[in-house]
């Protein structure tokens, strides 16, 4: 997943929450206190019980929603709570090793699920999602893949897959004479004839560092194929080393070296939109960002340059003579729900038959188009054209379903320890402060010891 | 005698102060809130935990990290040299401000209200402030009017340490300024009256009389600069993230992004543990070098 929001915690917060989470975890494997409010439904309906969510913020209005509907069904009493991303994922971690966790709890997939599974703290769903093929069968497998670990599913889609794609300011492209460049050469010869017309080729978020991944993850899948990375995360010998990231990363220190990123990149925050008010301000003519950027911030701080159709979308160029296919994409496939391993039988079976007949039902995959989001299941083409941004929509939809390799996030894919090293010599890669065969280096050094 | 007897018994009286139970309370707050905790992350620091399931035992590997690791190292330096420049821009400008705003006169009034705003905001609207204000795009320097100014403030790794310090700089001077307002109101009149009689200048009384007279106030106010340097976070954080690359990436900064970023909450104790140690030995070796727990009155004829 990619950061987003800041955390202002002092010194004494951060070393008393040092403190606070080995007490918490001091007291694990404790949830009896549970049970005995639970057991007057119990017995042969199952599916009656009660079962706490908790999840991150973006999906409200669609989850609200489905769980009003779910409870006066009387399928059983669900309750959720909201949180914010980032403190999210420490209360989730502490409450989870405390045995404290929800029933139901979201996250990213990946190397962050599959730590949650090597502690035996996540209800595998294989069994379940075994029993009804036909729901099933119809999420895309690569979105499926990012809840599965070791083979077993343990996480089921809740919102719309984001790809990785360009936005781009048509008219200052128009302005300047440039096409959009649809390979990595022609992306590099756009940059002098941008730069001449007064403007930065692309616009990138550099002090929050995770924008600088999209430009590495893509690279390489271009450059070597997604084998590339799948034996990163398999954790082969020396896969850092691979000379596709090597040249990926030389790549990306090619265009900074020819200006192709916006003056002063590395102060630019993300967080604060400022990425994207460059493009839609004209001061910048492309921009490499996930799909939530149409919504999240294009749609609501420039409704006039995404309406107007001055904007516009491209996937990321090929590279001639790469091994990755073009139509390959990297992103957020989507955020998982799952169940935690302490939750009592009957939260389980509530918890399980709503993640399987209320999450992505019918009702859910239209509220969840309503707010611009793309769902991955599919057989949804004909409902996509009806939208408010028919294109646009149907545009991720299928940059989704047809791409050969959906490449989860690098920085969600890998384990915390590698993801924070990855952040750090990837922007140091960007400041031109390291060189691509040292950046290799350090990671493959930082992937042995763990 | 018996009239010296009363004295002494008095005087004895009032220095044993209160009962020493009145301090229970805080002790025990205290002790469960901060010493228990340093004696859990001790303890963590010899483990290896992700977070989730149990801590695992593994001597002394985290402290090996702590004194090898380069970037702990850099780290390190970065602390060290934001103590001292922040103690070298902070001092003299509080110290000047300080007795300046100490006269009495109404303009100097007006004056010391503006200059004590920065300590009625926060450290996160500080920083969410200077941030915007020196962004190299849309911020107050970027139209190229002063193209001294119009630099990369917080993203070239070679200005980022300075603006940052200097940022903080801004934010803790006031506050310094009214130590120093305070001590330098505490001297004398007549110490000033008898250095004119004596023919000493402005400058020679500042130095003669206002600096050796403030001493104590010195002794705080450089001790809480120093102290406070181990422990700046907020504004780093929203300001930089420890960027660009680690060149603010100071030891606090460190701690958390190892320990809440990177999940290694073993290795994270270590650094706090060290940042806990070395900001009380600090505080410990200032008061003890420059006499401060003696306490004795320095005001003449008491």
């Amino acid at each position: 997943m990619f950061m987003k929001g800041k955390r202002t915690l002092g010194l004494v917060a951060a070393t008393s929450g040092l403190a606070l989470t080995l007490a918490a975890c001091g007291s694990s494997g404790d949830s009896d206190e549970t049970d005995s409010s639970a057991t007057a439904g119990g017995g042969s309906e199952a599916s009656a019980g009660s079962a706490t969510i908790w999840v991150t913020a973006g999906t409200d209005s669609v989850l609200e929603a489905s769980i009003a509907d779910w409870n006066s069904a009387g399928n059983g009493e669900l309750e959720m709570q909201v949180f914010e991303n980032d403190p999210y994922k420490q209360k989730l971690r502490t409450a989870v090793s405390a045995g404290e966790g929800p029933a139901i709890f979201s996250g990213w997939g990946g190397g962050g699920l599959a730590e949650y599974v090597n502690e035996g703290a996540v209800e595998s769903l294989q069994a379940a999602l075994d029993a009804e093929p036909e729901l099933r069968d119809r999420i895309f497998p690569a979105v499926l893949s990012g809840g599965t670990v070791d083979g077993e599913i343990y996480g089921v889609p809740l919102n719309g897959v984001q790809p990785v794609v360009f936005y781009i300011n048509q008219p200052v492209l128009d302005d300047a004479g440039v096409a959009v460049p649809t390979t990595w050469d022609e992306l590099m010869a756009a940059v002098p004839v941008l730069q001449e017309a007064g403007v930065a080729p692309v616009s990138i978020g550099g002090a929050s560092k995770w924008p600088y991944l999209m430009w590495i993850a893509y690279l390489t899948d271009r450059v070597g194929g997604p084998e590339v990375f799948d034996a990163v995360v398999a954790g082969e010998p020396d896969a850092w080393m691979d000379p596709a990231i090597i040249e990926a990363a030389s790549m990306i220190q090619d265009l900074v070296e020819a200006g192709g990123f916006v003056d002063g990149f590395s102060a630019v925050d993300a967080n604060q939109g400022a990425a994207e008010a460059l493009v839609y301000t004209g001061k910048a003519a492309m921009q490499l960002q996930g799909a939530w950027a149409y919504s999240g911030t294009y749609l609501t701080a420039a409704e006039d340059f995404v309406t107007s159709g001055d904007m516009t979308w491209s996937t990321f160029p090929a590279v001639e003579g790469g091994a990755g296919d073009a139509s390959n994409v990297t992103g957020n496939l989507s955020s998982y729900f799952s169940i935690t391993a302490d939750s009592t039988d009957e939260e389980k079976a509530t918890a399980t038959d709503w993640l399987l007949h209320g999450v992505m039902s019918d009702d859910y995959i239209d509220d969840l188009m309503d707010t611009g989001a793309v769902p991955p299941i599919s057989g949804l083409e004909d409902k996509l054209a009806e939208t408010s941004a028919p294109e646009w929509n149907e545009f991720v939809y299928s940059s989704a379903e047809d791409a050969g390799n959906f490449q989860l996030s690098w920085d969600q894919a890998l384990d915390a320890v590698q993801a924070d090293a990855l952040l750090n010599n990837l922007e140091k890669v960007f400041l031109l402060e390291i060189t691509p065969e040292e950046f290799a280096a350090n990671l493959n050094e930082v992937a042995q010891q763990g | 005698m018996t009239v010296l007897a009363t004295r002494r018994a008095a005087a004895k009286k009032y220095r044993v102060g209160p009962p020493a139970s009145l301090s229970v309370p805080a002790l025990v707050m205290f002790g469960f809130f901060a010493i228990v905790p340093l004696f859990i992350a001790l303890g963590l620091s010899f483990t290896k935990w992700n977070g989730l399931g149990t801590p695992e035992w593994v001597g002394l590997d985290n402290w090996a990290t702590v004194v090898t690791d380069s970037s702990i190292a850099h780290s390190i330096w970065l602390t060290v040299g934001l103590m001292v420049l922040s103690w070298i821009i902070q001092t003299p400008i509080s110290m000047l401000l300080g007795v300046f705003l100490a006269g009495r006169e109404r303009y100097r009034e007006i004056l010391a209200v503006i200059y004590f705003v920065p300590l009625l905001l926060s450290s996160a609207a500080i920083a969410i402030a200077w941030r915007n204000l020196l962004d190299p795009n849309f911020g107050l320097f970027s139209s190229g009017a002063i193209p001294f100014l119009d630099q990369n403030w917080l993203g070239d790794p070679n200005l980022a340490f300075i603006t940052v310090t200097l940022i903080i700089a801004w934010q803790f001077i006031p506050f310094h300024t009214l130590l120093y307002q305070g001590g330098a109101r505490q001297i004398s009149q007549s110490m000033y009256e008898a250095a004119a009689l004596d023919g000493a200048g402005r400058v020679r009384q500042f130095f003669s009389i206002t600096v050796p007279q403030m001493k104590y106030t010195i002794v705080t106010s450089s001790m809480l600069m120093l102290v406070g340097a181990l422990t700046y976070f907020d504004v780093i954080w929203i300001l930089t993230q420890g960027g660009p690359g680690d060149a603010t990436r100071i030891l606090p900064l460190a701690m958390y992004q190892t320990g809440f970023v990177a999940n290694q909450m073993g290795l994270a104790s270590a650094i706090a543990v060290v940042l806990a140690v070395v900001g009380m030995t600090l505080s410990l070796t200032i008061t003890r070098l420059s006499g401060f727990s003696r306490m004795e009155s320095q005001a003449e004829g008491e």
